[in-house]
């Protein structure tokens, strides 16, 4: 038990200073909040398309940005895009990130479209990071047969 | 940090209490059913577990056109009579590829046959005149995203809940609204809202969750700006 006491400390303080240092906002709550013994992996699975979603996100992105001719509306569109999954996830860095992309795109302005492209891709490594290692303490308290405390 | 356990354990007691609360309100025979239209894999999958834990019944699509379809309004397929699942409520995004949450809301509205079917919009931009446009082309509510258990709950209370008589009304002042010229609802208990040249940001909150007579909504709808 002292096991998944600690564990379960480990969690809290982890998930305390994810909200603290803003890589996660109220929306993740939300999501946790949705998972119960119905639906156990709910969080994981949202997380996980979130993932898989951004990464093609930011490969179109590469992409368009790059072309010759940048067609700025569909560059707004993929980042408009990724502000949505983003802000539904709780990825608060990354949303934010995009939300600043977006005014260089309405601004036609490929220099800050490029450095806020690799700010946006820097965040998302970030976050991807924490919410693995996050979502891993969570399962070591499961298998050690703890609960995870619920943060409001 | 034997408080947190205590307090998570309580928590999941008092959220499984709520579920059951939930389940035996709508314990009507039959199950709402909710068609949620959105192309973004993440929010289809958070909107539909929504649904799902307020004992709704989901059907998510990726677009207004398999939306359409859905329904036996497409017009390439024949409707012919598509007896499928009734549906209670359309929930769908405002921007889409290809056909947009607006243009969905008003060939719906355009249907004698599906008309009745309240229509919400989400979306993550905040904007009067989209709310208003939305409203006014006969949408029931506007939710900002990011999507909330609450906001559902909300919705699925005021519209199949204990608020049902309410919403008969709100449907007669909405069909008597649209017949006068733009006048105060009698229902709303406060001010008109001033044009919509003020802020879009002011009180995003509120328009997050209303609640059946004082719905901000409703007073986005008497602004006589057009």
């Amino acid at each position: 038990m002292e096991i998944v006491g600690q564990l379960q400390k480990q969690y809290v303080d982890f998930i305390n200073s994810l909200f603290r240092e803003g890589y996660l906002d109220d929306q993740y709550v939300q999501l946790q909040k949705l998972q119960d013994d119905s639906n156990p992996e709910f969080v994981v699975e949202v997380v996980s398309i979130f993932f898989e979603d951004s990464e093609k996100l930011l490969n179109d992105l590469a992409s368009s940005i790059q072309q010759q001719v940048v067609d700025f509306k569909k560059v707004d569109g993929y980042v408009h895009q990724f502000k949505g999954s983003s802000s539904s996830v709780g990825a608060q860095r990354v949303k934010n990130a995009c939300v600043a992309f977006r005014n260089f795109c309405e601004e036609k302005n490929l220099d800050g479209c490029s450095r806020f492209l690799n700010l946006v891709k820097q965040e998302f490594y970030l976050v991807k990071n924490k919410l693995e290692t996050l979502l891993r303490l969570e399962q070591q308290i499961l298998q050690a047969g703890g609960t995870v405390p619920l943060i409001e | 940090m034997a408080k947190n356990v205590v307090f998570s354990r309580l928590r999941r007691l008092e959220k499984n209490e709520r579920l059951e609360d939930d389940l035996s309100s709508s314990c009507d025979s039959h199950e709402v059913h909710v068609l949620a239209v959105d192309d973004s894999f993440v929010d289809r999958k958070v909107i539909e577990r929504l649904l799902k834990i307020t004992s709704c019944k989901v059907t998510a699509v990726d677009s207004g056109r398999r939306a359409l379809q859905f329904l036996g309004l497409d017009e390439e397929e024949s409707s012919v009579g598509f007896d499928g699942l009734k549906v209670d409520l359309i929930i769908t995004d405002y921007c889409m590829p290809g056909m947009t949450g607006y243009e969905l809301l008003k060939k719906i509205k355009g249907s004698s046959t599906f008309r009745e079917i309240p229509v919400v919009i989400m979306s993550s931009e905040n904007v009067l005149t989209r709310i208003d446009r939305c409203l006014e082309e006969g949408a029931e509510d506007f939710i900002v995203k990011p999507v909330k258990l609450s906001d559902v709950k909300r919705l699925k209370n005021y519209m199949f809940g204990e608020g049902r008589e309410k919403s008969q009304d709100r449907g007669f002042n909405k069909r008597k609204l649209q017949e006068t010229s733009p006048s105060p609802s009698p229902t709303s208990s406060t001010s008109p809202e001033p044009s919509s040249d003020s802020s879009s940001t002011s009180s995003p909150s509120k328009l997050r969750s209303p609640t059946s007579l004082n719905s901000p909504t409703r007073r986005f709808k008497t602004s006589n700006h057009k």
